[in-house]
């Protein structure tokens, strides 16, 4: 009898408590229609990306909330999605752009407003790159990718015309204008809550946006949402028609796939292959991916320390590598393969391109055998921040290479040590991943393969031969010489394939997933979500 | 009373002393450098080097040592980097929403668990102290991860019964004004229901997942508490002396019972509070846990001291109310002991 009844007051405590859940839907009906909800696995740590260590998401804020002097336009690619193109500029805070010999000039917008009202002056511009620079750090180190090294270069001549002036001759340089980190920022603002340890008033824009551009951060709940508000008086360029953005922060992919399926949200951004190949199939979304680019998953080998200084053994591994298998297992077959070319002497400057290896065991045993080496032990590692796509590929690795006598131990390398591993420069085999903000061979091999030793270049391949090629066609391409550029284009190519300090693997693709309704996405150099162009029908 | 309660607080202070220097040894010893972390894509030594500065990290041991009890001695937990807030803030906003989702999960719990417990010990062998056994098993080892998401999977994505599991609130709602940091508190206190309901509706699949993972010690040790005391003399007592078997089992046996019950409650809740990193993820719950646990994973120094600190505080606090609730249930027991 009292069983009954305790397990009566049970029952119905949990069914009271139920009993409220269907009700939720209720409450989001208003706005609707003007917001996208856009849901990815982080968010930001800063909302500035001159800011100390701000992450990826937060490149997304700066550069939605910020306007840059110039800007690529959209282009439409084969497969029908966007693209920016970037070969071309347009102006978004500048309305003219002059190009001299040894400067560029600027006429900026008359009108253009910061969204406290403030007119936008050259003295602002001016301001803003003195302070990409003065913070030192990524923002100091992307400026000086396009030589635009010292304040003295910046010049503002009048309140309308701002001159920058070149160190040297660089191609890099327009392109880098166009990047996320020369943004305009509020200088009478940022002055204003500056302090004497804070001279950029860092510490105000890391939570707080300051700039001319199409949205403003209106609230940040750090690992919960970021939400955006248009800015009516932009100019530009288009108004978008998206009135305001809610981007929550979802770590759980499956949940993240349950609230597009579901239609709860708009957007989901960065799915990983697995995802998107699977939901495409269900076909109830729209998908779209791009492959990144300048990037590429590759095999990196330390030459400068036996074994992997031998050619021949290097060479080996090339054609050891169950390619097709990679491809497959740990991409779910969506990705660009770099194998199986041609030739490693290459016939064009495409970057990046199809290496001339392919799975070929025969071949793979006959260089060990010529190398003179003999059985190898060593340690292939990875950055388990990214295990979901590292793990399968060191683990298809290790076991291809053992039918070569090379014994491999797998070292997983938790995501907070992973640079500083790679900067100790101690791993002697490692799958990474690199890509270049900027689309240009010359850039890709700056970083990696460049005799300056850099972070990236995980090898420490350092290579007379290669510099020339390299240091040749950067000096090309600044003063317009095609043939000379192309023959060091193909030149570094050819011998980075031919000595295979990495050896690439594929070139990934950026998935994103939209419901039907939502058009306009379009993929950028920084993989990040542009909310000006989007649509919602 | 409060002398003893404030002697009991003295002896906190070596403990906290502790704590600190442990915390911050911890994290310097931690693999992983935060300024090549924190440096970014495109990083050279120089840039490193910057931010090392930046950060003080390029300063001798016991220098950055001075300067961090300093700091706290401020009231200061310093920032962090991964959120770019400070660390004080970051953990005032999100120890609520744990505390509301493992105070909801608690009671659930309880409520489902001791009925449970009382009753699989009345009615020792038979068939519900057979369910009580399975549900307490079956909870137990269950992993949170996979009672969350398959409780997401049917009630959200199969049946659209609950809401979309997106953190504390529906991404259209409009959070309550902060009051105590409870949704489901200053809703109610600033008569705003339609927030209720939705704080409420998102709570319930968490909760419930909780609840399940903390059945199980609560109902075993209620039960073994209760087998215990009614097994004792004071009860054959009671029931020969014709008093009802409510009477004997409710007010006497029960309230013996209680000590340990009480004890477990307490360890369980602290535990929920700091280890419900899986459910937060999975719930995208902006909670304590998942801070700490992200915090970690970027070598970010600062929420991480400031996690366990705090965690140290509430388990001493904890502590001491579960002892001054002894007193309470049980007048035998004081707290001299």
């Amino acid at each position: 009898m009292k069983r009954r009844e305790f397990l009566k007051s049970a029952t119905a405590l949990a069914a009271g408590t139920a009993i409220s859940a269907p009700a939720v839907f209720s409450a989001e009906a208003q706005s609707r229609k003007e917001t996208l909800l856009l849901v990815s696995e982080g968010g930001p740590n800063n909302l500035d990306i001159h800011g100390v260590g701000t992450n990826r998401p937060g490149y997304e804020a700066s550069w939605n909330c910020y306007d840059r002097l110039v800007t690529h336009p959209t282009k439409t690619l084969a497969d029908g999605t966007l693209s920016y193109d970037k070969d071309k500029f347009i102006p978004e805070l500048a309305e003219d752009m002059k190009i001299g010999d040894m400067s560029v000039t600027f006429k900026l917008k008359k009108g253009a407003k910061f969204q406290d009202g403030t007119p936008v002056t050259a003295k602002d511009v001016k301001w803003s790159f003195d302070r990409a620079i003065g913070v030192g750090g990524f923002p100091r180190v992307q400026m000086k990718a396009g030589s635009l090294e010292k304040p003295e270069q910046f010049v503002a001549v009048d309140d309308n015309t701002f001159r920058v002036d070149f160190l040297k001759k660089n191609r890099l340089t327009i392109p880098d204008l166009a990047t996320i980190v020369p943004g305009i920022y509020n200088m009478a603002l940022l002055k204003s809550k500056a302090t004497d340890k804070d001279p950029w008033a860092l510490e105000y824009t890391k939570s707080n946006t300051a700039g001319s551009g199409a949205y403003k951060v209106t609230s940040w709940k750090p690992g919960v949402e970021v939400v955006y508000e248009r800015n009516d008086a932009w100019i530009g360029g288009k108004l978008p028609q998206l009135k305001k953005v809610i981007w929550r922060t979802i770590p759980s992919g499956g949940n993240r796939r349950a609230l597009m399926e579901r239609g709860d949200a708009d957007m989901s951004f960065d799915l990983p292959a697995k995802d998107f190949t699977e939901m495409k199939k269900e076909n109830k979304l729209k998908l779209i991916s791009n492959t990144i680019g300048n990037g590429m998953y590759s095999l990196e080998l330390n030459v400068v320390k036996p074994p992997f200084n031998n050619e021949k053994v290097r060479q080996a591994i090339a054609y050891a590598i169950p390619y097709e298998k990679i491809i497959e297992a740990a991409m779910f077959g969506h990705a660009k393969p770099l194998f199986g070319g041609a030739s490693n002497t290459v016939t064009s400057t495409d970057w990046p391109q199809p290496t001339g290896y392919k799975y070929d065991l025969e071949k793979a045993k006959a260089l060990m055998k010529e190398s003179g080496v003999g059985p190898i032990e060593s340690v292939i590692s990875f950055d388990l921040g990214d295990a979901i796509s590292s793990e399968p590929m060191a683990v298809l690795i290790q076991e291809s290479l053992g039918k070569i006598g090379i014994k491999l131990a797998i070292n997983k390398v938790p995501g907070a040590n992973w640079r500083s591993q790679m900067a100790k420069k101690e791993m002697p085999m490692m799958v990474n991943f690199f890509s270049g903000w900027l689309d240009y061979p010359e850039y890709f091999f700056f970083w990696c393969y460049s005799g300056q030793n850099a972070i990236f270049n995980t090898p420490s391949y350092v290579n007379k031969e290669m510099d020339a090629f390299i240091d040749g066609a950067y000096a090309a391409a600044a003063i317009g010489e095609k043939e000379k550029y192309a023959t060091d284009v193909k030149g570094f190519i050819s011998k980075a394939y031919n000595d295979v300090p990495r050896i690439p693997i594929f070139q990934p693709y950026l998935n994103v997933a939209t419901q039907k309704n939502i058009s306009g996405y379009q993929y950028w150099f920084h993989r990040q979500v542009d909310y000006r162009k989007l649509v919602k029908a | 009373m409060l002398a003893t309660i404030g002697r009991r607080l003295l002896t906190v202070i070596p403990t906290l002393i502790g704590v600190v220097i442990v915390t911050f040894l911890l994290t310097r010893v931690l693999p992983g450098d935060p300024a090549v972390y924190f440096a970014g894509p495109a990083a050279t030594p120089q840039s490193i080097a910057d931010i090392r500065k930046g950060l003080g990290l390029d300063r001798p041991l016991p220098e950055q040592f001075a300067r961090y009890v300093n700091d706290l001695a401020h009231g200061n937990f310093g920032n962090s980097l991964s959120t770019g807030r400070p660390v004080a803030t970051e953990i005032t906003s999100r120890l609520p929403a744990s505390a509301e989702l493992t105070f909801l999960g608690l009671i659930l719990s309880l409520v489902i668990a001791v009925p449970l417990g009382i009753l699989a010990a009345v009615k020792q062998g038979s068939w519900i102290d057979h369910t009580c056994r399975v549900v307490a098993t079956a909870g137990v080892s269950l992993p949170v991860f996979f009672t969350g998401l398959l409780l997401v999977y049917i009630f959200y994505y199969q049946l659209g019964w609950a809401p979309a599991p997106i953190g504390r609130l529906d991404a259209f709602a409009t959070a309550p004004p902060n009051y105590t940091g409870f949704y489901l508190i200053d809703s109610l206190v600033t008569g705003n229901f339609e927030t209720f309901r939705a704080a409420l509706s998102q709570l319930i699949l968490p909760a419930v997942t909780l609840a399940v993972f903390s059945l199980a010690p609560i109902a075993r040790m209620t039960r073994a508490s209760m087998l215990a005391v009614l097994a004792s003399e004071f009860i054959r007592t009671a029931r020969a002396s014709g008093l009802d078997t409510r009477t004997v089992i409710i007010t006497y046996a029960f309230r013996n019972a209680m000590l340990p019950v009480v004890t477990t409650l307490g360890m369980v809740f602290s535990f929920l509070l700091g280890a419900n990193v899986l459910v937060e993820k999975v719930f995208a719950w902006p909670g304590i846990g998942s801070y700490a646990v992200e915090a970690l994973l970027q070598s970010d120094f600062a929420p991480v001291q400031g996690f366990v600190l705090t965690m140290a505080v509430m388990y001493v606090v904890l502590n001491l109310l579960i002892d001054i609730l002894y007193g309470v249930i049980d007048p035998r027991v004081r707290l001299e002991g």
